[in-house]
């Protein structure tokens, strides 16, 4: 019985002769939630990308199981390890339900037709995301935190045992990011399904994350749960910016207030 | 709405987008068999079609057999099979860079075939085996230095394009320069052929794109749900387990192969390749794949075109002047409508 | 300053690489001909062969510095003004639309005289210009380097078709339009640079006065115009010029492609992007590449010669190809 974890180890991985980062050594926990943080370029979505495949890395493993996943069949993988891209391309006037079925892919033969089962995962996932009213309509129509939950209902008509999403929340109003983590905490808690995301958002990935990996430069800052992880000093480190860190009254989770030079009581000193 | 509900819905929306589906390609196998017919009764003079029955059968009939079998015959089979392969070729491009203006005569690869061509049948009088044998390879050779010249960070279909248009350019400079170098060829022949024609055609012609079609055309149908995944995008239809690099790699070549050895027997016959697509796919609608459609469109167009500037027009023009006056209205229109949504 | 002073020096530099090119394009051809024969010759005499040959470079070597310089400037221009480093008269259509109208003026209305193909040519690059800019400019993000050359190449393929729509059933023109579609300065007389001079003088003026409002516009529309420029009349301007510049250029030499897209990036990558320095530097070094193109084609394959069309096109499409693989265009 596979327990389905994924781990990084001594990973180097960048685009053509630029090195992102080196030698990086990663545990995802499986069955939980974990986000990666940091400032930008830091290389979170590039440490994804390679995690799933879509990079080759330039050194290391990507172990699932202990196997390598760069060894695996693309298919056999995508059975197991889900994907979704920052900004994944609709076909032009793709229906809803037609893209959804995209998602069954890795489960179909070199022949073999469509079967109930593809039609039951796809029922599902639309059920899931609360699309199953859109399933006609195409997605060139719909609005960007509609067309998320379609993108996510692709992805969990997969049904994939990891599931990886690169900034999933990025284009979306502060309503709709809300809604697509709380719809990933869901599928979480459902199916056991392992969530690894990018997230821009400290305070939503605090919230949301059971397991927080902070990077900067190209380099793994903390690793652990949010409440260890979010401190003052990790988002000196890996921000550069001033900061109170509270316990959020709303969840007891970390929240973090930036502290700039003005319009707050104790303003951050002015930097030299 | 429970899951039951959900799933009937999804199974009775499928069933309708798939026999939707084969409709559309049975109408369009339909219409091509139709006009095969109708080319092969009307020229000149019109030919009863239980004659030209007959003649296809290989009864000889007086008055017919000639016409028919000779003169029309040849010509109508070289058109189904040239426009089977510049629409099915076209095609894949387009999906496989997810652009229509992507097609192989717009990036450069009509345009290295018909280099070869040129160089051929000018420069070197070789005959039909050679000059579809040096159009492939070149063919192969442009496409290969267009993907290698555009790859950086990955390929990007701008950079792709782009890169297509300079090779291009400088490609038909190179023509240019081959027929300026060749007063015996004669000039409007060499017009002629540059913009696709069907004349002289004759039936042991056809043996070459039959074959390329019979293999690198099955194969390159073998890969339309790769093609269909990678509409998606690459990180996406790698996350679904596609082997993108080698659905790629299969495509070009037998894409490639296919209008290589199509331009090598008529010419670039202007646009059919970049035609074929959008007209299919306006046919089909989104759903499924566009390749067998397209491939029919291609066909019919390239019958139609040809009939049109033998028969319809005044004066006789090849079959590339007639679709190029089709195809360059509507390639503008699709640059301004994908200007619009921004497509590109 | 020290700027200024390399931008003298570029300039001298420039002058007199053409100088040294006008000299060794009197010189060269594919006949060999001795000294004496070509002092004689640029004597006014032309009584031995020799002679003869060289007299009929000296047009040729006008034309062709005139051609170089307007292409050259022409280009410079269609770049600032459409901030896109793939402007060409070749890329975007617009040498395209000249022929087109030329070949329809030859070929329908019987026109045969080099006045005529003139005001035709120009005609015809200012309706292509004009479609493609306005197809290139629609929709999200404006003109951008690919939809412009898109746009072009689609609109070049459009008309290339149409132009051998029109010349196939025509027997009687074919050769001599072909021969003009390829190409060059070969058949240079001082009475038909006579014609085209005031097209491009007039070009020439009116390109003087935008080279500052191109600066202007290099910053964006918006701050063109919060800094007093008004962008319309900077645009319609340079247009007209470009326009003139290279309309007339190819109703003369046919259509010249890539010495508007090389030159202004070379001269951008040696002199700096201020383009009161650009334009000048630009048709000067024109003039020197199309000089040097088409001295190359008289000796690359004698006893025949290549059209410089052919030669500016063979060195300026691997230029192309590099410009676009060193932009980054990801997001293309």
């Amino acid at each position: 019985m596979p327990d389905n974890t994924l781990s990084a180890r001594d990973l180097s991985s960048g685009y053509g002769e630029r090195m992102i980062f080196q030698g990086l050594n990663l545990q995802i926990p499986a069955g939980r939630i974990t986000a990666i943080v940091g400032a930008n370029a830091c290389g979170k979505s590039t440490l994804l990308r390679t995690m799933s495949r879509l990079i080759a890395p330039k050194a290391g493993q990507v172990l699932l199981d202990g196997k390598s996943i760069h060894a695996m069949s693309p298919r056999h993988l995508a059975r197991t390890l889900g994907l979704l891209p920052q900004s994944p391309i609709a076909p032009e006037g793709i229906t809803v339900a037609d893209l959804v079925g995209r998602g069954r892919h890795p489960h179909q033969g070199f022949l073999s037709r469509w079967t109930a089962r593809d039609d039951q995962a796809v029922a599902e996932a639309l059920q899931a995301t609360g699309t199953q009213d859109l399933a006609e309509r195409a997605v060139d129509e719909l609005s960007g935190g509609q067309r998320q939950r379609v993108w996510i209902a692709m992805a969990l008509a997969q049904q994939t045992d990891l599931l990886l999403l690169d900034e999933p929340t990025t284009y979306l109003d502060i309503c709709h990011q809300v809604e697509v983590l709380d719809l990933l905490v869901d599928l979480n808690r459902a199916r056991a399904t392992t969530v690894v995301m990018v997230l821009h958002d400290l305070n939503l990935a605090a919230r949301y994350a059971d397991h927080l990996v902070a990077m900067r430069a190209g380099s793994i800052d903390a690793v652990g749960p949010p409440d260890q992880v979010l401190t003052r000093d990790m988002v000196r480190r890996v921000f550069g910016l001033d900061s109170m860190v509270i316990s959020d009254p709303a969840s007891g989770r970390p929240l973090m207030l930036p502290l700039g030079r003005h319009g707050v009581a104790q303003p951050a000193a002015r930097s030299a | 709405m429970t899951l039951q509900t959900t799933l009937t819905r999804l199974q009775t929306a499928r069933h309708r987008r798939r026999s939707a589906h084969a409709r559309a390609v049975a109408g369009l196998s339909a219409a091509l068999a139709l006009a095969f017919l109708i080319t092969l009764c009307v020229g000149q003079s019109v030919t009863p079609p239980g004659d030209v029955l007959r003649v296809l059968a290989g009864i000889d009939v007086p008055g017919a057999s000639f016409t028919v079998g000779q003169l029309r015959l040849p010509r109508v089979v070289l058109a189904v099979l040239s426009g089977l392969s510049f629409g099915l070729g076209g095609a894949a491009f387009q999906v496989m860079l997810r652009n229509p203006l992507a097609s192989p005569d717009i990036i450069g690869i009509n345009a290295g075939a018909s280099a070869a061509a040129v160089f051929a049948i000018v420069t070197l009088s070789l005959g039909a085996p050679w000059v579809a044998i040096m159009a492939v390879v070149a063919g192969l050779a442009v496409a290969a230095a267009i993907f290698g010249l555009s790859f950086g960070d990955g390929i990007s279909g701008g950079r792709l394009i782009l890169v297509g248009i300079g090779v291009s350019a400088m490609l038909d400079s190179a023509i240019a320069f081959l027929l300026a170098q060749a007063p015996a060829w004669d000039l409007q022949q060499a017009m002629r052929w540059l913009t696709g024609s069907l004349n002289g055609a004759t039936l042991d012609q056809a043996l070459w794109p039959a074959l390329a079609l019979a293999t690198c055309g099955s194969l390159l149908i073998g890969q339309r749900r790769g093609l269909e995944m990678l509409r998606l995008g690459e990180d996406t239809a790698a996350a679904l387990g596609t082997d993108v690099a080698r659905t790629r790699l299969i495509v070009i070549l037998t894409a490639v192969g296919i209008i290589a050895v199509a331009t090598a027997i008529t010419g670039p016959i202007a646009f059919v390749a970049f035609l074929s697509g959008p007209i299919a796919a306006r046919i089909v609608g989104p759903r499924g794949s566009v390749l067998i459609p397209a491939a029919l469109v291609g066909a019919l167009l390239v019958l139609a075109g040809d009939f049109a500037g033998q028969f319809l027009l005044p004066g006789r023009y090849p079959v590339g002047v007639v679709t190029g006056a089709i195809g360059a209205p509507y390639l503008i229109f699709l640059i301004i409508r994908a200007n619009k949504t921004g497509a590109t | 300053m020290t700027r200024t002073r390399s931008q003298g020096f570029w300039l001298g530099a420039t002058l007199l690489t053409l100088a040294a090119l006008c000299v060794l394009s009197v010189m060269v051809g594919t006949r060999h001909v001795g000294a004496d024969d070509i002092l004689a010759a640029l004597a006014g005499h032309a009584d031995t062969i020799g002679q003869a040959a060289v007299a009929t470079r000296i047009p040729r070597t006008v034309l062709a510095v005139m051609a170089g310089a307007a292409l050259g400037l022409a280009g410079a221009i269609m770049q600032g003004v459409t901030r896109n480093p793939l402007a060409d008269p070749g890329i975007l259509g617009v040498n395209m639309g000249a022929s087109l109208a030329v070949v329809i003026g030859i070929a329908w209305f019987s026109m045969s005289t080099l006045a005529a193909y003139v005001w035709v040519a120009i005609l015809g690059a200012a309706a292509a210009a004009i479609l493609v800019y306005a197809i290139g400019s629609m929709g999200r993000g404006g003109a951008t380097p690919l939809k412009l050359a898109l746009s072009g190449a689609a609109t070049s393929v459009a008309l290339s078709s149409m132009v051998i729509a029109v010349v196939l059933p025509r027997n009687d023109i074919a050769g001599g339009v072909r021969s003009w579609q390829i190409g060059g300065v070969g058949g240079a007389t001082f009475a038909g640079i006579a014609q085209v001079a005031p097209f491009l003088a007039v070009g020439l003026m009116l390109a003087i006065p935008t080279a500052r409002r191109l600066n202007m516009l290099a910053l964006g529309e918006d701050l063109a115009r919060g800094l007093g420029e008004s962008p319309a009349v900077a645009r319609g301007l340079a247009a007209v010029s470009a326009i003139l510049l290279c309309g007339a250029t190819t109703a003369i030499c046919g259509p010249i492609g890539f010495v508007g897209l090389v030159v202004p990036h070379l001269c951008r990558l040696l002199f700096g992007v201020d383009h009161r320095w650009l334009l000048p530097l630009s048709a000067l070094t024109g003039a020197c590449l199309l000089l040097g193109a088409d001295t190359l084609g008289r000796i690359l394959i004698r006893p025949s010669e290549l059209p410089v069309g052919i030669v500016t096109a063979l060195i300026g499409a691997p230029f192309f190809i590099w410009i676009v693989r060193r932009q980054r265009i990801a997001s293309l």
